[in-house]
């Protein structure tokens, strides 16, 4: 790198820098401030968009629960507990299993197996979100109505969680769909952790007659931590803003319900299915302000969640979100 | 622990890690059977053929949303490729202090922002000054999801080219900017065809950021100007009505849909496949 670092300076002191390299440059310029213009044009229209919601409700927005489009009555609190409690479910069911496909891909699966499998958790993440919903109201909702929430009503309804009519579609299976659907990231992510943790550490570990599960469990795991938060965090952002799988399964009820039986409502679901249909300048001003609150949020966790996976070993390469 | 009990937990361990993995592998299998079976007896000449047909009578396509799917990822392709990839090789070239570092964080930030959320900027930004739903606004909600993954491995894929055919060039005195569109370009083309073709193949199925974009349309699209139909959509409106065989179409649509997601992954695996590029 050093060499070609110092290419510009020969090149200036033998001849004047020629157009076309003037040009390029410019072009090139243009084209990563043009990125940097998206973004910025992102935030400052949608705060502006917002902005009729913000000034008549102020942080009240956050803090009432009443949805009301015809008295024009807009609080997120259901909204924002949907999301939250659905990726939280989410992610209960897929961290377990992305870091242990994780540590069976990276470390204990024999070499030939790895290949194939890493190819088709791609693939899992590559099925569009529109077709997890169809499987999610046909087959999943269904199974969940006559076999699953019976079982757990009998067995654990004593839990409020456990409670009430079974309906099949609600929180319970959106939050098994956004499972099947981040489990792919969190693999890939910590995947690519455990592969980054130096081979050495490994063999300190297998040196002292570690067996293979105690080396990745003392050396391997230990060792690739906060890159293992970074991938659920990377995991939680995915889930956050999920919307279409969610939108299809979860019931769309705007109510802060305690038990997983009853449908929800998410923040991404809301604005899917009202924008379209808002009728008032606020109405849609407040989905807006949804949206810039999603928006936010999800910086915030991904910003997080990359500065915790390079503190293990380099930019996340293989993550094609 | 006795050593015996030690290798009974590796082993134990082991098995657990692999049953994960099985787990992770598992819904895409079943979901695949059901298209398989739901999907298949319903995609037919038809299917590809003719519009959608109205409630309670049998037969139609779908011909409409397929058409309006492709000229969509054209026309986002149209509009995000040249940007990415620039993009991406300004990053990867240039020795410019503060814009490399922001627009990477940027790309990051963009990548992670849910399409949803690009949904309502598209909308705001050209649904709203246009009055009305459009292909351009989709194509353009498209583009933005896309523009991020180009980037960064247009990026990576320019850095891989070994510095030292760049010095070969530049020492035949050939200019920089010919040097980076005949040289470094065509070299990293195979990689940067692969990270277009995932980027394409990620958008292909997207459905949140239509929705209130290109909205969908039950005829042919009247223009860029107009409401368009797409795929992912319209098997969203299927899947959601009540009839059966609305039911069955979104099925058909969804196993013509995934075959065209697949279709792009897997050409994008070929087309690095034992190039020295290689990528990872």
């Amino acid at each position: 790198m050093a060499v070609v670092a110092a290419v510009p300076r020969v090149e200036a002191q033998a001849a004047p820098r020629n157009l076309g390299d003037q040009v390029l440059r410019l072009v090139l310029r243009a084209a990563a401030l043009t990125l940097v213009l998206l973004v910025l044009a992102m935030v400052v229209s949608m705060v502006r968009a917002s902005w009729p919601a913000m000034r008549a409700f102020g942080w009240r927005f956050l803090a009432t629960s009443t949805w009301d489009p015809v008295a024009e009555q807009f609080g997120a609190i259901p909204f924002v507990y949907g999301t939250l409690l659905s990726s939280l479910l989410a992610l209960l069911i897929a961290v377990p299993l992305g870091i242990g496909a994780a540590i069976y891909l990276a470390e204990l699966a024999p070499a030939w197996i790895r290949p194939p499998i890493a190819f088709l958790v791609e693939l899992v993440a590559a099925v569009p979100s529109v077709i997890y919903g169809l499987w999610g109201i046909f087959v999943l909702a269904p199974l969940l109505r006559v076999w699953v929430q019976p079982a757990l009503g009998k067995t654990l309804g004593f839990l409020p969680l456990f409670q009430g009519p079974p309906y099949g579609v609600g929180m319970l299976a959106a939050g098994i769909i956004l499972a099947i659907m981040v489990v792919p990231y969190i693999t890939a992510v910590s995947r690519e952790v455990l592969l980054a943790v130096p081979t050495s550490q490994r063999e300190a570990a297998l040196a002292l007659g570690a067996t293979r599960w105690e080396t990745t469990r003392i050396a391997v795991l230990r060792y690739g931590r906060s890159g293992l938060v970074g991938a659920i965090l990377l995991g939680l952002g995915r889930a956050l803003g999920e919307t279409m799988a969610v939108t299809m399964v979860i019931g769309n009820r705007p109510e802060v319900a305690v038990s997983l039986f009853a449908p929800g409502y998410t923040m991404a679901s809301v604005v899917a299915n009202e924008f379209a249909e808002a009728t008032s300048d606020l109405y849609l001003a407040a989905l807006i302000e949804i949206g810039l609150l999603l928006f936010v949020v999800t910086v915030i966790v991904n910003a997080l969640a990359r500065l915790l996976v390079w503190s293990v070993g380099g930019p996340v390469k293989a993550v094609r979100e | 622990m006795t050593p015996r009990a030690r290798r009974g937990v590796n082993v134990l361990m082991s098995w657990l890690a692999a049953l994960a993995a099985g787990l992770v592998v598992l819904p895409l299998l079943m979901i695949f059977a059901f298209l398989l079976w739901q999907g298949a007896s319903a995609v037919n000449l038809d299917f590809f053929t003719h519009l959608p047909k109205p409630v309670g009578e049998v037969g139609g396509g779908m011909a409409n949303a397929i058409v309006g799917t492709l000229m969509l990822l054209a026309l986002a392709a149209v509009l995000g490729l040249p940007v990415g990839i620039l993009g991406g090789l300004y990053l990867a070239e240039s020795r410019d202090r503060r814009l490399p570092w922001l627009a990477r964080f940027l790309a990051d930030v963009l990548n992670g922002v849910p399409s949803i959320v690009i949904g309502i900027f598209a909308y705001s930004v050209i649904v709203l000054p246009m009055r009305r739903f459009s292909a351009l606004a989709g194509a353009f909600a498209l583009a933005v999801i896309m523009l991020p993954i180009v980037v960064r491995t247009s990026e990576e894929l320019v850095r891989l080219v070994p510095a030292s055919l760049r010095e070969a060039a530049l020492a035949l005195g050939i200019p920089q900017w010919k040097v980076l569109l005949r040289v470094v370009l065509p070299t990293a083309r195979a990689g940067i065809i692969t990270g277009v073709m995932v980027a394409i193949a990620r958008v292909a199925g997207e459905t949140a950021p239509l929705l209130f974009t290109a909205f969908g349309n039950r005829f042919w699209h009247q223009g860029l100007d107009q409401p368009i139909a797409a795929l992912p959509l319209q098997i969203f409106a299927y899947a959601i009505a009540p009839y059966d065989d609305w039911h069955r179409q979104a099925w058909a649509g969804a196993l013509v849909l995934i075959g065209l997601v697949f279709v792009v992954s897997f050409a994008a695996r070929l087309a690095t496949s034992g190039r020295f590029t290689g990528v990872r």
